[in-house]
């Protein structure tokens, strides 16, 4: 049996070349000064300064942090009410809405972000339906908006839905035997149980809208930038490799900072409801 | 009232699958417009299509997005396999620090992935290229294998392989004859998720290419800053293959599933 443990090896080795050293390698480079060359380099902490002091890209992480706390709210307030209606079909129905509402998340992003672009562009579709003939749609802040909206509210959708399911049908009669009329159950029941789902789905939109950098670009046409086009420039047109790692790990740390807030008002949540049973 | 609301709960749904549906059924109908335009169809033509077949660089395109999709599956499919199994014999602690670093391709996100795969390439001059693109592949595919397969190995009884070596099997027997089988449907469903992710895969492909090396998705995004209606043809392409993989997965274990049901039936 122990033998068996043997096969771990490869992958130990695989674990720590291809992901442990990575990861240094952004911190080894956001700390050091110019220069590809890991033998001639000395510790600094000038890309956090100058990103720091830079009013511009300060501008950037805060806009890249408000659409995506945009795009977060959107997704929970239209993502709630369909994964509601989707778990309170009937079996056959859920299934297929499931089935549904998954199929485009395994779709290309890229492709699925592309698509919009013919819906959006000048005398499309979109323009004539809504007689926005002289709005322009593209290349907007509402275009990228659109864009992170359509691409991550899915898992808003499934999160939401998977909790709803999850939950006690008898809990609901058990509320409207005691008298708590429909909203009374939704306010008091169903919606603080599906918190968590909730949670999780916000976790799953709000970090990759944060970092996504492609969205901005084919919607937002260049002229919209966020932290991720600020990563992408610096790594594959500028070379300010030093630099683009800074700004990543910055990214990350704000990332992580995000999610144990998040995981906070989870716990926070759960132990609330704990106390009061 | 309940009527009420089922049909706002009906017109939801409707406007939320137009929401989903619409933008890619539209581009694959514009995929087959005989003009240039994105935005009025003047008629039916393969002629996109053609432009497509024609362009060497978007067949190759193709051609790299699908052999690296492929070889990254079968090495991260064995690879994670094999490490599951192991790590699941090993130390507690030794485990536990592997599976925790095994997240972070998982966990963190793309860009910075992508980033540190890119920084190892550059650091260790490492020509990037088709090599690097499939190595990252392997590496960010293989943490999801691990995942699908690990809690199918902590339902087995942890004696199996014990089991069949005191029946006379070789070690290798008793893995690929006992242990394997158990977990097939973990390994299975490891593989797809590992083919979907490289197939669609952008962000850390787009950082990891180098030479020219392009997959569909870097070519979608570095064609698509001027309009190019082929761009839409070879879009169609990969929601096509993918919807295919995706149907294949979905019917065949439906068909598998009657079969043995079949069986039972004639056997019982």
């Amino acid at each position: 049996m122990k033998r068996f443990s043997q096969l771990a090896i490869p992958y130990v080795v695989w674990v720590i070349l291809m992901i442990l050293l990575p990861m240094l390698l952004i911190l080894f480079y956001a700390f050091t000064t110019q220069g590809n060359e890991i033998i001639n380099f000395t510790f600094t902490f000038d890309h956090f300064i100058r990103f720091f002091t830079d009013h511009d890209f300060l501008l950037i992480l805060w806009r890249s942090l408000v659409i995506a706390f945009k795009t977060t709210v959107i997704c929970v307030l239209l993502g709630y009410p369909i994964a509601y209606f989707i778990a309170r079909s009937s079996d056959r129905v859920r299934n297929i809405l499931v089935l549904a509402i998954t199929l485009p998340t395994w779709i290309n992003m890229l492709v699925r972000t592309y698509s919009w672009i013919g819906l959006l562009s000048e005398g499309g579709i979109l323009q004539n339906l809504f007689g926005l003939q002289d709005t322009e749609l593209l290349y907007t802040e509402g275009a990228v908006l659109l864009g992170m909206v359509y691409n991550f509210i899915p898992f808003m959708i499934l999160q939401i839905n998977t909790s709803l399911c999850k939950m006690d049908s008898s809990l609901l009669e058990a509320s409207a035997d005691l008298g708590a009329n429909k909203l009374q159950t939704f306010l008091r029941v169903t919606f603080p149980l599906s918190l968590s789902g909730v949670i999780s789905g916000i976790a799953l939109v709000f970090l990759p809208a944060v970092s996504s950098f492609f969205i901005p670009k084919l919607l937002g046409g260049g002229q919209f930038f966020l932290i991720g086009n600020v990563i992408e420039n610096q790594f594959i047109t500028v070379g300010e490799w030093n630099f683009g790692s800074a700004i990543s790990m910055i990214m990350a740390v704000i990332m992580m900072l995000c999610m144990y807030l998040i995981r906070r008002v989870d716990e926070h949540n759960n132990g609330g409801r704990q106390k009061k049973a | 009232m309940k009527k009420e609301k089922r049909i706002f709960g009906k017109v939801l749904m409707v406007l939320s699958l137009l929401f989903f549906y619409v933008p890619i059924l539209y581009m694959i109908v514009f995929s087959f417009n005989s003009g240039r335009s994105l935005t009025n169809f003047e008629g039916f033509s393969l002629r996109w299509y053609e432009h497509m077949l024609q362009n060497r660089d978007m067949m190759e395109s193709l051609y790299t997005t699908i052999t690296i999709a492929l070889l990254a599956t079968v090495v991260s499919t064995i690879l994670g396999t094999i490490s599951a199994i192991g790590l699941s014999k090993s130390r507690k602690f030794l485990q536990k620090i592997i599976l925790q670093l095994n997240d972070f391709p998982i966990m963190n996100p793309e860009i910075v992935t992508a980033i540190g795969f890119m920084l190892l390439f550059i650091t260790f001059h490492v020509e990037k290229g088709y090599m690097t693109m499939l190595l990252a592949h392997i590496a960010f595919c293989t943490p999801y294998v691990i995942l699908s397969v690990m809690p199918k190995i902590r339902s087995l009884d942890p004696n199996l392989a014990d089991a069949a070596m005191d029946l006379g099997a070789t070690p290798w027997q008793a893995l690929i004859k006992v242990l394997v089988p158990q977990i097939m449907p973990g390994i299975v469903s490891g593989a797809l998720i590992a083919f979907t992710m490289s197939f669609d895969d952008f962000i850390i492909s787009y950082f990891v290419t180098g030479g020219g090396v392009k997959n569909l998705s870097i070519m979608v995004y570095t064609m698509s800053k001027r309009i190019n209606p082929s761009i839409n043809a070879i879009s169609t392409l990969v929601v096509v293959l993918i919807t295919v993989v995706l149907v294949i997965i979905n019917v065949v274990p439906m068909i598998k599933e009657r079969r043995e049901k079949k069986h039972e039936k004639i056997i019982g």
